[in-house]
């Protein structure tokens, strides 16, 4: 047991422990939760020599404000972040992201905010010493689910890290530019056929706005209605990332990471899993379109946007 | 066994196995969904992360890094599923306090249906119910089929919080709210009795699809003094 420790000096709006998410649960009620951003969580533990699974801290909008307690580590943060390193002789460096850090005992981290995005991600060598449920760290803090008895991190808390020391620093860097995508790339749902004519039109051919109504949970949209024909509930079934439904009042939502497992709205589309990291880091107010693929296309995108990822992973030096 | 299978998006199949809701139906389901659960315990299917059934469909997630649609749907064909559920499935009951400060929906119902709380209560009590499927929130059953007589439909507004132990019907359909939740079904009662367990990792869910409920009353102090 490590005695190392981050003291939370400010929480931030939405930091929680996450990892690659959960599985095997949905049919008792317990969903995937899990990095909403998959890649650059990935890449934040390629940074600093982890487990590609390891528990990273995922933060929203404003991020924590952290000091370092009885130790040293080595960091990374990933996304598209501005951060101060705050050191203990007052010096204050700018961070970057996409690079590992030394941090000293007694020097913070100053996460202050996410630029033209929603997530980002700070993962430490070796790890958080917190415990895994059901086999993942990952928080579902609706449903209060996972370690931390399923809350997000508030201040004074401490997040104990399981190395206490960091031997041999070696910078790691990466060069980094997140695709800044408005068309988001989708196969049409199970119940695409229950929305009449002129909303199939709407759907490909209108933008729609991402509200402030967007958390972990899923992301409201608004823009032309669309007009269901059929019937605007179906009988309850499994609901799985990126099914963008539409509830009676003609607005779709697209669900994340933290969804229910089981729902009754018609699903008028999928986003494609090549489209789940950049959707979610799309922030209110962006205008977004919808354009369709088949399920080849579909798979071919994600082969690619994985091997880019692999990519990105051997290009740390 | 099914009727139709297609793809939800590019990680995820859709398995059709009807429109209706009955007893029949989901048994099926619920036995394909036992058949399948098994060979992914037993590594026998590459890539599948969840399945998820429900009334009458079952989802079958998979990483698209290591396996796709086709790749699943041809095992599917090969396999050859029989509809047996009997072995799994428990009997459960179910303690149910219905004083008034629990049945929150209990008087506005018997007015609704213009039958009185204790008969409600009585119709409710005299049937086994079926669990179709579990979810939503963690663990929460969705069991069924209530008597004709006390069906109803969904609150107008829902509630923004229905305490946690309360049993809810709607439609054909009963329910138990396993925590603290929104939700719009009339509640006409709250068991003390813990339907989902956090702490019991391994096995959290009491109820599971194709087990046979029923309720049994216990007073207001016996639900007070209730002992697991």
């Amino acid at each position: 047991m490590s005695d190392t420790y981050f003291e939370i000096l400010r929480s931030g709006i939405n930091s929680s422990i996450q990892d690659k998410g959960r599985n095997h649960l949905y049919h008792i009620g317990i969903t995937i939760s899990g990095a909403m951003d998959q890649r650059i969580f990935t890449l934040s533990n390629a940074l600093v020599n982890n487990n590609l699974n390891e528990g990273v801290i995922e933060f929203a909008h404003q991020g924590p404000l952290l000091k370092l307690k009885n130790g040293s580590v080595n960091f990374s943060i990933t996304g598209n972040v501005s951060f101060n390193i705050l050191r203990k002789n007052s010096k204050i460096e700018e961070g970057k992201c996409f690079q590992s850090y030394f941090l000293e005992n007694e020097d913070q981290i100053d996460i202050i905010h996410t630029k033209n995005s929603v997530f980002g991600y700070l993962a430490v060598e070796g790890g958080f010493q917190i415990e895994k449920i059901w086999d993942s760290y990952s928080v579902n803090i609706k449903a209060k689910v996972g370690p931390n008895n399923g809350e997000k991190f508030s201040v004074n808390e401490k997040i104990y890290i399981k190395k206490s020391k960091v031997e041999n620093f070696l910078e790691k860097k990466l060069d980094y530019s997140a695709l800044l995508e408005k068309t988001i790339r989708i196969i049409k749902g199970t119940n695409f056929d229950y929305f009449s004519e002129d909303a199939k039109n709407k759907f490909f051919n209108e933008k729609y706005l991402v509200t402030n109504q967007s958390d972990r949970m899923g992301m409201r949209l608004e823009g032309p209605k669309l007009d269901n024909i059929v019937n605007t509930n179906i009988k309850s079934e499994g609901l799985v990332k990126g099914v963008v439904q539409v509830p009676a009042d003609g607005n779709p939502i697209i669900l994340f990471s933290d969804h229910g497992s089981i729902g009754g709205y018609p699903k008028i589309a999928v986003v494609i899993t090549a489209a789940h990291d950049m959707t979610a880091q799309l922030i209110p107010g962006s205008k977004i379109k919808f354009k369709e693929v088949n399920l080849d296309e579909a798979e071919e995108l994600f082969k690619s946007y994985f091997n880019k990822t692999k990519n990105y992973i051997e290009q740390i030096k | 066994m099914i009727k139709n299978i297609s793809n939800l998006g590019d990680s995820a199949i859709y398995c059709d196995f009807g429109k209706e809701v009955d007893e029949k139906i989901n048994l099926k389901v619920i036995s394909y969904f036992n058949y399948l659960k098994k060979l992914v315990r037993e590594n026998k299917i590459e890539g599948i992360t969840n399945l998820t059934p429900s009334y009458n469909k079952l989802i079958i997630s998979f990483d698209l890094s290591i396996t796709n649609f086709k790749k699943i749907t041809k095992i599917l064909e090969t396999l050859k599923v029989i509809n047996n559920n009997q072995q799994d499935s428990k009997k459960i009951k179910i303690p149910m306090c219905c004083d008034e400060g629990f049945a929150l929906d209990l008087i506005s119902l018997s007015k609704k249906l213009k039958i009185p709380p204790n008969d409600i209560i009585d119709l409710y009590l005299n049937k086994e119910y079926f669990c179709y499927m579990t979810g939503f929130i963690a663990g929460m059953p969705f069991l069924g089929d209530i008597h004709e007589k006390i069906r109803f439909d969904r609150l107008q507004t829902p509630r923004i919080k229905v305490p946690k132990g309360s049993i809810g019907i709607t439609e054909q359909f009963c329910n138990i709210y396993t925590f603290e939740s929104p939700g719009g079904w009339n509640i006409i009662g709250n068991t003390p009795l813990k339907v989902f367990n956090k702490l019991n990792l391994n096995d959290p869910s009491l109820i599971k699809p194709g087990d046979k409920v029923s309720f049994y009353k216990i007073s207001k102090q016996e639900y007070l003094n209730f002992n697991e």
